[in-house]
């Protein structure tokens, strides 16, 4: 079945209508942002209970985050996650050098600031589908555009940053880049901090770094 | 498995749209709306999956709608039947809608069309292969039908020079 088309499709024009409405009406992107991870928590709420029906019990949270990367990262984009690091206190980083939502984009920087609002329902979806797993945390999504001087094709790929909702338990080693702390309500505002328009800054695993006050729900 | 996926997404959707309008008529043109949309770059897709040859008439066109794309992206089959007698309107019966697994409609939103970003899939893709259609639900399970039916009439076929809905 091809509906693997008809979900890209799908997806790409619930952003635009979005994003159409809101110039329209209320002219407050950030709220579209909102809308969007809102709709892929119900989402990935729902997903997570179909797919969990009759596996096993998870051991611990690695377990969890593990079978997000492979089984659940498989049955909703067709490929596993490629890479996933940790830091053992809450922080997961998982990589995808090839997101889905976001191939049929061009390559470059042109639209690189246009790419957080394809992340948006993808953040939801995980964190929904965490949620019914007995985790609450926080998931954000950056996108860096690899050199232009390296010969691949990909250009996109997708750092996925998820961390329990009690970020003072982090301690900060001397060496460890800092963090920015964001004293936001709303998890719209960490969109936009998210990609720097026009910047080229590749991210490393735990660069920019930042923690959002816990959101309820 | 993905269709899941698919179906949760609408709903998802159109929770959102009927949260955003009040009126489920605006509901209903938003979604025909994003089905026109949708539909316009489905059919590319399509035509390059299946490798369908030109339709002929209006009754080639309904089978490879309910027998090939239905099929390829939905996984059902509708059957076609109420030919009217000029041969240019149609019904499309699906015995169930794979988008409505796991809905019901709530009483205050009776004139809600659920599945109407069918209609303008429908609408968009024939219009980018040179016809004017006009899609309509006449039945809905949602509403308590046995079976989902979709009338789809043939308006008439557009040249190339005229890119519908423009000067």
């Amino acid at each position: 079945m091809a509906d693997e088309a008809l979900f890209l499709l799908l997806h790409s024009e619930m952003v635009a209508g979005l994003y159409r409405a809101a110039e329209q009406g209320e002219g407050e992107n950030g709220r579209c942002t909102t809308k969007l991870e809102s709709m892929g928590f119900r989402v990935g709420q729902g997903l997570i209970e179909r797919f969990t029906k009759d596996t096993a019990r998870f051991k611990d949270e690695l377990d969890i985050m593990k079978f997000i990367c492979k089984d659940f990262w498989t049955t909703v984009f067709k490929k596993q996650i490629d890479n996933l690091r940790t830091n053992h206190q809450g922080i997961y980083v998982l990589q995808d050098n090839k997101f889905r939502l976001l191939t049929q984009m061009s390559a470059g920087k042109q639209y690189l600031e246009h790419a957080p609002k394809y992340l948006a329902f993808t953040c939801g979806l995980i964190r929904g589908g965490l949620s019914n797993l007995g985790i609450k945390s926080i998931v954000t999504a950056e996108v860096s555009s690899m050199p232009a001087c390296r010969y691949i094709p990909d250009v996109f790929e997708i750092l996925i940053k998820i961390w329990k909702d009690q970020p003072r338990t982090l301690s900060r080693t001397p060496g460890q880049p800092r963090n920015h702390s964001l004293c936001s309500k709303a998890l719209s505002k960490c969109f936009p901090n998210s990609v720097m328009p026009g910047s080229d800054r590749v991210t490393t695993a735990m660069g920019s770094l930042f923690q959002c006050s816990t959101t309820s729900g | 498995m993905n269709s899941e996926l698919f179906t949760l997404t609408y709903g998802a959707l159109v929770t959102q749209l009927c949260k955003d309008y009040e009126n489920d008529d605006d509901v209903n043109k938003q979604l025909d709306k994003m089905g026109y949309n949708i539909g316009v770059r489905l059919i590319e897709d399509f035509l390059a999956r299946s490798n369908v040859g030109r339709c002929h008439d209006f009754r080639e066109t309904a089978d490879v709608i309910a027998k090939i794309a239905f099929k390829m992206y939905l996984g059902i089959t509708p059957s076609i039947t109420n030919w009217s007698p000029g041969g240019d309107e149609f019904s499309l019966i699906l015995e169930n809608n794979p988008l409505v697994d796991f809905v019901e409609l709530p009483d205050n939103h009776s004139t809600l069309i659920y599945s109407n970003l069918l209609c303008g899939v429908l609408r968009g893709a024939l219009e980018m292969v040179q016809m004017a259609v006009d899609v309509k639900f006449v039945q809905d399970t949602l509403k308590g039908d046995s079976v989902t039916e979709i009338r789809m009439k043939f308006i008439r076929r557009i040249e190339d020079n005229l890119p519908a809905g423009e000067e």
